[in-house]
């Protein structure tokens, strides 16, 4: 299994205190189409942005198709980037993006970009100021694309998209999957999306890694117990609970295990990838109560 | 040629939806022997979904004999399901039809039965993995 990205006790601080992202290890393998998720500040854009080399790490390593993000223009060359909000030059003709694009990319595959923005329907003599959220958004993508990347890391690129548009963005990047095999980094807040197009997660918040793996793995080894109410729960010795919660009759938990639960006083139901984002964003917060509550005992 | 969709509230993977679609238009005589499944890209530029899992579906039709993969051509349709399931169908819905009289005398309403046949339906089949 080749990996795409590699991250080894990987920080980034902002100014003296505000750390961004801490202590992050992963490894991200190739030929995945990878979901990043987490609240707001979780670091997600941080770590992309660390990815592709626009920012330094404060603490760790990080490694991208086995090289260092920012060393040399061939790097640069393999890896696709599409920045929050998909930015774009408003005073430049569409036509004038993909010059520049041919220009500035040794491996640009100028054919293809032309075909793509014809079936997109925009007029290249446009000026990329003048185009619709949707379609700015396709340009971008056909900008990241055409440089023929092994990696695509994409920062909430449909967030601002009305549903038509993104699911036109969505069907650009799955044909491009399908195409040529690339492997996708793409973070957003629409788990509806992600759970169409991506096959691997990564959980981000309060700057940490909370869960990352195979979606399929992951949902086959988290499990939603409800049964009656009890306050000291005896579960098998890989369960672990990640949320629990309680009403005056009734428990209700999300465990990771790898063996069945067969204890006949809980019902044990199947879990989506939506319960499962929300359980370990939910983890964090509840983390935090308790350490807030804790201080607060404290004289 | 058959169209999938994608149901996003269902609770089942995409993956199986596609399974289920394809196992569905078998019973039902809309897939026959021979016919073409869409090709992958095919599928991905519909539906918007990752490459891998319909690949994964159509891993899982060849698995099950269903179908099978023609390097270069597509995936086509190797059998179908209709008659030989169809047959029996009579005795299982009587027999079915005897349980359901002896569920009412016992005094389970409609969704006291629902829940317990799904119930007894979900541990046979975890008992079927484990």
């Amino acid at each position: 299994m080749s990996v795409a990205v590699t991250t080894d006790g990987l920080g980034k601080r902002y100014g003296r205190r505000r750390w961004a992202l801490s202590d992050c290890s992963l490894e991200v393998p190739s030929g995945h189409v990878v979901g990043l998720v987490g609240p707001n500040g979780a670091g997600k854009t941080t770590l992309l942005n660390l990815a592709v080399g626009l920012l330094s790490a404060t603490t760790g390593t990080i490694s991208v198709l086995g090289g260092n993000p920012s060393d040399r223009p061939e790097q640069l060359a393999r890896v696709g980037f599409v920045a929050q909000d998909t930015p774009t030059y408003s005073h430049l003709s569409v036509a004038d993006h993909l010059h520049l694009g041919a220009r500035l990319n040794p491996g640009w595959d100028a054919h293809w970009a032309a075909k793509r923005i014809a079936e997109t329907g925009v007029d290249p003599t446009q000026k990329a100021g003048q185009l619709s959220g949707g379609q700015r958004a396709q340009l971008a993508l056909t900008l990241a694309l055409a440089k023929r990347p092994e990696l695509l890391l994409l920062d909430e690129p449909v967030a601002g998209l009305d549903p038509l548009a993104r699911r036109e963005f969505l069907q650009t990047l799955m044909i491009a999957v399908a195409d040529d095999g690339v492997t996708v980094v793409l973070s957003s807040h629409l788990v509806a999306d992600l759970e169409r197009v991506s096959d691997y997660l990564i959980v981000l918040a309060a700057a940490h890694v909370e869960l990352a793996g195979e979606v399929e793995h992951l949902l086959a080894t988290h499990r939603r117990l409800v049964g009656p109410r009890r306050d000291s729960v005896s579960l098998p010795g890989d369960c672990r609970v990640i949320d629990a919660s309680h009403t005056d009759r009734q428990t209700t938990l999300l465990v990771r295990t790898d063996t069945p639960i067969h204890d006949p006083a809980w019902i044990v139901e199947d879990i989506d990838l939506e319960d499962l984002v929300l359980a370990y964003m939910g983890q964090t917060s509840n983390v935090e109560r308790n350490r807030r509550s804790g201080l607060r005992v404290q004289p | 040629m058959i169209e999938f969709r994608l149901d996003s509230t269902s609770g089942v993977s995409p993956y199986l939806q596609l399974v289920h679609q394809v196992r569905q238009a078998l019973r039902l005589g809309m897939l026959e022997e021979g016919d073409q499944l869409p090709t992958v890209k095919e599928v991905v530029a519909r539906l918007a979904i990752n490459p891998n899992t319909v690949l994964k579906a159509y891993r899982e039709l060849e698995h099950e004999g269903l179908a099978s993969a023609r390097p270069g051509v597509g995936t086509f349709i190797t059998r179908t399901l209709s008659d030989a399931s169809l047959a029996a169908h009579g005795p299982l819905r009587r027999e079915m039809g005897r349980w359901l009289v002896k569920a009412r005398q016992a005094g389970l309403d409609d969704e006291s039965i629902e829940a317990l046949f799904r119930d007894t339906f979900r541990s046979a089949s975890a008992e079927d993995v484990a």
